[in-house]
């Protein structure tokens, strides 16, 4: 059975002052599936995801043309309400960036600024997110003691968690385990997985092996461009074009 | 060639130990100073406290030290600090961290450029220029708007000196709230929240200590200022009964009076007690603001 399309970009350019960025990208991201984005560095990976919820608006100077369609919704047209798209499309970080507060307030941050109040409702919403990302168990007898006092690999399924109460459904990872150990990074792969069931996921990755893990569509980027994009399998087993080829070989990157 | 070899070494270790003799003899420069300073307030105070108890030279409600006998109580000169600095705050808090706030978060890359030089050079300003600028527009003004008897009062000073301790309760508040690392601020726009929600729910808690600390170092500035208060607060060593009374602060107390006193006097010995307070009161207000800024790193995660 055909995946069903999720977003759909449509010739996307983009540039930071005069610089081009991304050059007339064009791509299918499924729902329920996790798409990996690789490419060396300044590739444009990260400000391809960045586009879908907009977070490149905060950076002055720059312009997208092209469209990005995210169900019907035309994510780029002037009149899109950002602060809605962000909460259906939830993103975690390079590095984790839990707020100094304690981990019950960085779970609760994104209902309360929804308007919620009701207290029975948001620590039930907590409660079932911090579950979703395996923490719970980690931190269910402190949950008032501060966001900082976490591992990296903690902070980091804290993050996730963060982005879950507010029911996503799209995650955009940017190089989630840039700054994780191995272990940490095993965890948050598994929960990769765990979540393409309910989510749709979009990761950057530095990491082919990691790419080939977790995700079932790969594009290869490079110098702005979109070089391959398939299946997983067949890009790391059957790469049509040489470029994506020599990178995933490691000639160079 | 070896023997030329170890010689030049040796010579470069000579070099490189008379420079760092040199500049840690710079640094410690100012240890000397500070040591020097407090040895002379206390040998020059003390003296006081054996003909004047402690608590009545702090707490004794009149000062008439030229009188026959003296009367010196430094009461009225500690409420008139306390009025004047309390009132500058008032005025420079909002502004100060207003304007922080503004530069931060809203304004332009345009109005940016014009703001931040010119708070820069309002904190260039020498005080005797805002003290004259207090006494011949500030206080006529006040004066005929508000009928009161003289415009050199309390609440011109607070006026004054706050908008002087503005700049620097700016351009701190916004170095705290340039420290709050940028992905606060991306984690919370990502999940949904408009600015404000960000600007005061995550970004204004994590600098709210640095914003503390930047009023407290304001006030700092406010309490130990001289040449201002001298010029508009008016003069009267009263205790203030309104804001609108002429106070004497005890800055200006020992600016008006040490070119008057008998060097070796009573008077001149308390002159320097009153010196003596103004270094503690400035000193604890440090400790308090390194102790604040201290525990705000520390929950930014940037170490110590």
């Amino acid at each position: 059975m055909a995946p069903e399309t999720k977003i759909c970009a449509q010739h996307i350019d983009f540039f930071y002052g005069r610089t081009r960025a991304l050059k007339d990208i064009s791509l299918d991201i499924y729902a329920n599936r996790v798409t990996a984005l690789i490419g060396p560095s300044g590739c444009g990976k990260s400000t391809f995801i960045r586009l879908i919820n907009r977070m490149n608006d905060l950076i002055p100077g720059t312009r997208v043309e092209g469209k990005i369609i995210m169900d019907g919704l035309d994510i780029n047209h002037p009149r899109t309400d950002v602060v809605d798209l962000r909460r259906r499309v939830g993103m975690v970080f390079q590095k984790p960036n839990p707020f100094p507060k304690s981990i019950y307030e960085n779970m609760s941050y994104g209902l309360r600024i929804n308007g919620m109040k009701d207290r029975n409702f948001i620590e039930q919403r907590v409660v079932s997110a911090l579950k979703k990302a395996a923490l719970y168990d980690d931190v269910k007898d402190r949950l008032h003691e501060s966001a900082l006092m976490l591992s990296g690999g903690q902070q980091q399924r804290l993050c996730i968690a963060r982005c879950l109460v507010v029911e996503p459904e799209v995650i955009l990872f940017d190089e989630p385990c840039a700054s994780l150990d191995p272990i940490s990074t095993r965890k948050i792969e598994e929960l990769i997985l765990e979540l393409k069931k309910d989510y749709t996921i979009v990761i950057v990755t530095h990491n082919m092996q990691q790419a080939a893990r977790v995700s079932d569509y790969t594009a290869f980027m490079y110098m702005g461009e979109l070089v391959e994009y398939d299946l997983t399998e067949k890009i790391f087993t059957v790469p049509k074009e040489r470029m994506t080829e020599e990178y995933l070989s490691g000639k160079f990157g | 060639m070896s023997a030329m070899k170890i010689q030049r070494k040796a010579l470069v270790t000579l070099k490189e130990g008379a420079y760092k003799w040199l500049f840690a003899t710079l640094a410690f420069a100012s240890l000397v100073f500070l040591v020097g300073i407090v040895f002379t307030l206390l040998t020059e105070s003390l003296p006081v406290f054996s003909k004047i108890r402690p608590t009545s030279f702090l707490f004794g409600p009149f000062w008439y030290p030229t009188a026959d006998p003296p009367e010196m109580g430094i009461w009225p000169l500690i409420t008139a600090s306390f009025a004047v600095t309390a009132g500058a705050m008032v005025v420079c808090v909002p502004i100060g961290v207003g304007t922080a706030l503004f530069i931060h978060e809203l304004a332009g890359r345009r109005q940016r450029a014009f703001l931040k030089p010119v708070i820069e050079i309002l904190a260039g300003i020498p005080s005797i220029v805002y003290g004259f600028f207090g006494m011949v527009v500030v206080a006529p003004i006040l004066q005929d708007l508000l009928g009161i008897p003289t415009g050199l009062c309390a609440f011109t000073a607070s006026l004054v000196l706050g908008i002087m301790a503005t700049p620097t309760v700016a351009s701190l508040a916004e170095d705290a709230l340039s420290f709050v690392p940028r992905s606060f601020r991306e984690a919370s726009l990502a999940l949904g929240a408009n600015r404000w929600q960000t600007l005061t729910r995550v970004v204004m808690p994590a600098a709210g200590s640095g914003i503390s600390t930047a009023v407290i170092l304001g006030m700092g500035r406010a309490v130990g200022e001289t040449m201002t208060v001298l010029m508009v607060a008016g003069g009267a060593a009263m205790v203030p009964k309104s804001l609108f009374d002429p106070v004497r602060p005890m800055t200006s107390t020992i600016a008006a009076e040490m070119g008057e006193a008998v060097m070796g006097s009573l008077h001149y010995n308390a002159l320097f007690a009153i010196g003596l307070m103004l270094f503690l009161i400035t000193l604890g207000v440090n400790i308090i603001a390194e102790i604040i800024s201290r525990r705000f790193r520390l929950k930014l995660g940037l170490g110590r």
